[in-house]
């Protein structure tokens, strides 16, 4: 477990009173919350409460409409392109839907970023694939096309991808969603992992208590477009707060 | 009352000389104020605004595409691609419309021809217009139809569906990485189908010319051969050959620009993709209409 009063400048990832509509719908109502180095940080709450948009601003694919949203200190929207790309070769997003290129195979999907920001070679690639197909359980997809595999295997691969240049900071976007128990329990595991050895900085966004228990170190409730609720994922998990009580359920107490 | 009525009475209207009082310079200004006229009228839709408005974005992405052109080289299997399948996507169509159109051309202007007794000019005819007009034309159209909208479907549908947000997030240069081999893809298969329909229609309006008209196939030949053999001033091949092949490569790089930026715009579902794809081909197809103007203009003044 972090130690929750952890020097300031290792906050990773910051949000300040973040504000973001689209159009006249306003999603994003004044967020604010931070992540220090090497913390897992769980984003709980209802369908469409923002918990994909809130991710997006970390990684620089949505821009606040108010408020600041830092990344190692510095305001995301303010960095220039270069920055922003130098920033990105460091962070990992796992999409919600996958998101695979759908005319690359899995291998190729995967080679993708490296081929692109490494000097790697092509063993040394190939290597890293395996490696990472093998690390989600699925060593033999590598010839396939995205259309060939199941939506809890295009997750996985996900998954993989953003993982394949070891990145410092990592945003998952529902990671367990349409894995079996299994697997789900061993993906669980691997974030919980590359956490504690890599000392990597998550955001995940998540439904599966079992996961925010076992990965997480800390949870934010989302509602209203605020940040209603953050505490330690224990706490967390016996709420107090009675919409919190309400979105758990009954269950909660007991996990 | 036949169509033909209203237009005989505007141009009787326009013949008509003008007032005493009227400058001298009046008759020559008129057209241009009726173009003038006819684009402000146009400017007062908001759909024309917009589209006028999206010209920046797409010329933006054109140059930044040709900043990158060293990129290519890196980008070759997807260039090869591309052009395979803008090959296989348009050739028979091409072939098909190409020999219809000579046939047409033929037909139709043979029969002028016929009544002052000049049909054996019709291989000039023919000739001339298919390498300087028509298949550079038809081409585009027929590659901003087939090509164009399946650029903007594929390239809209990594956009709805995070792709192109998965890109962002890799540091991939999305322009390196899709743009650029497409449009390079589509400057070389449009002078290679514009050959090809250019040749076929020629074929054809030789075949209506032997059948309908009564013009020995050699006499044709030789008359389409000779209306080519003027030498271009850049280089060596016939002009109106030459000039048909650089439009045709103009129009190559339009129709892939406005379709991969109308793909990389596209937003909100497969009801964006739609809207995407149909938008790059009607965009294509004006942009190449008004380029072809510009172009015949600067390489016959
Ligand atoms: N680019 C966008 N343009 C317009 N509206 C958007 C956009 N992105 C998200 N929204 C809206 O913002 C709201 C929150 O979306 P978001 O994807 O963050 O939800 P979520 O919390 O991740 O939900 P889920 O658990 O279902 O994934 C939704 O109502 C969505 O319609
Ligand atoms: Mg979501």
């Amino acid at each position: 477990m972090t130690d929750l009063k952890s020097s300031s400048e290792d906050i990773i990832i910051r949000f300040k009173d973040v504000y973001k509509s689209f159009g006249r719908h306003d999603i994003l109502k004044g967020i604010s919350f931070e992540v220090p180095r090497g913390q897992v940080l769980g984003l709980m709450g209802g369908s469409g409460t923002g918990k994909s948009v809130t991710l997006r601003h970390v990684i620089g694919l949505l821009k606040p409409d108010s408020g600041r949203v830092e990344v190692e200190g510095r305001n995301v929207p303010d960095l220039t392109k270069h920055e922003l790309a130098d920033l990105r070769k460091r962070m990992g997003y796992v999409f919600q839907e996958g998101a695979l290129i759908n005319w690359l195979t899995v291998a190729e999907n995967l080679a993708l970023p490296l081929q692109e920001n490494t000097k790697l070679s092509k063993s040394e690639i190939d290597d890293l694939i395996a490696e990472k197909l093998k690390m989600v359980h699925i060593p033999d997809a590598g010839e396939k096309l995205p259309s060939e595999i199941s939506g809890g295997m295009k997750k996985r691969v996900g998954l993989a991808r953003a993982l394949i240049t070891d990145p410092d900071i990592i945003l998952y976007d529902e990671p367990n969603a349409g894995l079996d128990p299994q697997i789900a329990r061993s993906i669980n595991e691997l974030m919980r992992e590359i956490a504690d050895q890599h000392h990597a900085t998550a955001l995940v966004v998540e439904h599966r208590l079992e996961c925010i228990e076992t990965v997480c170190d800390e949870v934010v409730f989302l509602y209203g477009g605020k940040a209603l609720v953050h505490e330690k994922t224990a706490d967390f998990l016996r709420p107090t707060h009675p919409q919190l009580i309400e979105f758990l359920g009954p269950e909660a107490r007991n996990a | 009352m036949t169509p033909a009525v209203p237009s005989l009475a505007i141009a009787k209207a326009l013949q008509a000389s003008p007032p005493e009082w009227a400058p001298a310079w009046l008759p020559d200004a008129l057209p241009l104020a009726f173009v003038a006229g006819v684009l402000y009228v146009l400017w007062q839709l908001e759909r024309f605004r917009e589209a006028i408005g999206n010209v920046g974005s797409r010329i933006d992405l054109a140059w930044s595409a040709l900043v990158r052109v060293h990129h290519l080289p890196k980008r070759l299997r997807w260039f090869f691609e591309q052009l395979y399948q803008s090959g296989i996507q348009n050739l028979h169509v091409v072939l098909l419309v190409g020999l219809f159109m000579g046939m047409i051309v033929s037909l139709q202007t043979g029969i002028e021809l016929a009544r002052f007794g000049q049909e054996g000019q019709i291989g000039t005819i023919v000739a001339a217009s298919m390498t300087r007009e028509m298949g550079p034309f038809i081409t585009a159209i027929v590659l901003a139809a087939t090509t164009g909208s399946a650029l903007a479907a594929e390239l809209g549908t990594m956009s709805v569906s995070d792709e192109l947000a998965a890109l962002d997030v890799m540091s991939v240069d999305k322009v390196s990485f899709l743009v650029l081999p497409r449009i390079a893809a589509l400057m070389i298969i449009g002078p290679v189908l514009t050959v090809l329909c250019d040749t076929i229609g020629i074929f054809g309006g030789g075949f209506v010319a032997t059948s309908q008209l009564g013009v020995g196939w050699s006499q044709y030949t030789t008359t389409a051969i000779s209306a080519l053999q003027e030498q271009g001033g850049i280089i060596p091949v016939p002009m109106d050959v030459y000039a048909g092949l650089l439009k045709s490569i103009v129009f190559g790089a339009i129709i892939a620009v406005i379709s991969c930026a109308s793909g990389l715009e596209a937003r909100g579902g497969a009801l964006g993709v739609g809207r995407a794809t149909s938008r790059a081909v009607r965009d294509s197809i004006i942009a190449v209409i008004v380029a072809n103007y510009f172009l015949t203009f600067f390489l016959y003044r």
